[in-house]
């Protein structure tokens, strides 16, 4: 956060509108995310979350508004590159979906030596270095079903992680998981934001959220309805409809 | 109050009740001996005791009649096996290029998508041995220079283009039983459409159609002996003369014998094939 000034977004979203068939789900939603922060998204499902996430690394293509990131790259551009976007965009969903007739390390390599070019042997020598930081080189050789969701779950981060990203979503990542499971998840998250990668993430997980959050965001129908620092939302909330989400999550 | 811990890898079982469920196994399998014999002596006397066993016996199943064709037989079987082993590739070749034409979404490829769909359209809905009749008869008679004449060519062709309607659909089917959120994973880390068939999406389609395909396979084995209206002399064909030649029909169940002993390997294999596969997918549960 040192390095931006407190005005300068990383990420910008401005009047951003997506509706699927007649059905509206983003309404002219606008946030600012600064570099190297980490903004958590919450609200009830179906509130736009998965859908703004999928926005910002173009898998979903917006029907209005723009969407820049380092105020040079124009995600919502018409002619824009989205390959190269997702390349600097990673994202992780809840579903892990790993690839099941790949083993781990050829769903994480997949990306580096087809995407970014690089060599076997560089692509591999990085992977096993990612595996390693969070605890998983013995699973290098396994195919995903021999995995359990949480170690599915910090595959898939590992996998997005090989393309070196410039900022990361989570898109609810410890929603399939059991309980036990969750905090070796966010364990890798928490490593991540502490290494100072700028971070969007869909949670339910509040207590997590307050954790790491610099900003968290309350989404309601389509747009954010109450953003602040964590304080500010969690302890303090201002608007009726935030307090009473808090109030059945908690 | 706690409970005693077994070890980690204990079984029990009442032995009581293991007893019990030995005794069932073997009844079971007495039972189902008993019923087979029964229905095979069933079956034995009725057809034995029919009046016109005698002579179908003796116009199906000649000893002799068997040996000397059978040679010609199995040689004229080769022509079979040549027939399918060039189709089979081709085939696959085909119906991978239709299945894939057919979902691209660029505008450009519009007339692509349209034929291909067309092709399968037609290809699908005519019936094998016409199509046959059709290109057999239909091509060398347009005598277009350069264009082959040759029966089994045309014979060949028809196979292909029959099949490969088929596979094409097969294809495509595997294509779409791979779900969606395997194509967003690998867009999102950056891989290009086409790409994400290549790697992610063909691999896993043709695994889960490997089954239906082999099912398909054994088919064209047999739809091989189509040829046979066109005239070249294969196993049926040679049967055929064999039999009129002696007015005993034996050499046509010696062609359904060389038949057979090639299809039951392959449907054993696709069986095989088919219990792995349910096995992996029930082992995976997670994708």
């Amino acid at each position: 956060m040192s390095l931006q000034s407190e005005t300068e977004s990383f990420i910008t979203v401005d009047g951003v509108w997506k509706s699927f068939d007649t059905h509206p789900v983003l309404r002219g939603i606008s946030l600012d995310v600064a570099a190297h922060s980490a903004t958590v998204l919450i609200g009830a499902s179906g509130s736009g979350k998965s859908t703004l996430l999928r926005c910002i690394n173009a898998l979903e293509t917006v029907d209005a508004g723009r969407i820049v990131v380092n105020s040079e790259l124009d995600v919502t551009a018409f002619n824009a590159d989205l390959d190269a976007i997702r390349r600097r965009i990673g994202i992780v969903f809840q579903s892990y979906n790993l690839f099941p007739h790949m083993k781990v390390l050829e769903n994480i390599t997949l990306g580096p030596t087809r995407v970014l070019k690089r060599s076997k042997k560089e692509s591999v020598e990085e992977a096993m270095q990612l595996l390693t930081r969070f605890g998983l080189e013995a699973k290098a050789q396994d195919y995903p079903d021999r995995l359990s969701g949480g170690q599915s779950q910090r595959v898939a981060i590992v996998r997005a992680l090989a393309m070196e990203p410039e900022i990361m979503l989570f898109d609810e990542i410890t929603s399939a998981l059991d309980p036990m499971l969750v905090g070796e998840v966010l364990d890798a998250v928490r490593e991540l934001r502490e290494g100072g990668l700028t971070i969007v993430m869909a949670t339910h997980e509040m207590s997590f959220a307050k954790e790491i959050a610099d900003q968290v965001c309350f989404l309601r129908d389509g747009v954010v309805w109450e953003s602040g620092t964590a304080e500010q939302v969690f302890d303090a909330p201002q608007r009726a409809e935030t307090q009473n989400f808090l109030q059945r999550v908690n | 109050m706690s409970n005693p811990v077994p070890g980690a890898d204990t079984v029990y079982i009442d032995p009581l009740r293991q007893e019990r469920s030995r005794k069932k196994a073997r009844r079971d399998a007495l039972i189902g001996i008993g019923s087979l014999l029964g229905f095979v002596v069933v079956i034995v006397l009725l057809v034995g005791r029919s009046s016109g066993w005698e002579a179908v016996q003796e116009t199906f199943f000649d000893g002799d009649q068997f040996v000397e064709s059978f040679p010609g037989l199995l040689q004229a079987f080769w022509l079979n096996v040549r027939i399918f082993l060039i189709a089979e590739p081709l085939i696959l070749i085909i119906g991978l290029l239709v299945a894939l034409a057919r979902t691209v979404k660029s505008p450009i490829f519009l007339p692509v998508r349209v034929l291909s769909t067309l092709y399968v359209d037609i290809f699908r809905g005519v019936p094998t041995i016409l199509i046959i009749f059709l290109l057999g008869f239909g091509m060398p008679a347009l005598q277009l220079p350069g264009v082959p004449s040759d029966a089994i060519f045309w014979g060949t062709a028809a196979l292909v283009l029959s099949y490969g309607a088929y596979v094409a659909e097969v294809f495509r089917a595997g294509i779409g039983s791979v779900h969606p959120s395997q194509t967003m994973a690998a867009r999102s880390l950056g891989l290009s459409s086409f790409q994400t068939n290549r790697f992610v999406v063909l691999p896993q389609a043709v695994r889960n159609v490997t089954p239906p395909l082999l099912n398909d396979f054994i088919s064209l084995q047999k739809d091989t002996a189509l040829v046979a209206v066109l005239g070249p002399i294969e196993v049926l064909r040679r049967a055929q003369i064999d039999t009129s030649a002696n007015f005993n029909y034996t050499p046509y169940v010696g062609a359904a014998l060389i038949f057979i002993a090639l299809t039951i390997p392959m449907t054993r294999f696709a069986d095989w094939i088919q219990v792995r596969s349910a096995r992996k997918r029930q082992a995976g549960g997670v994708s």
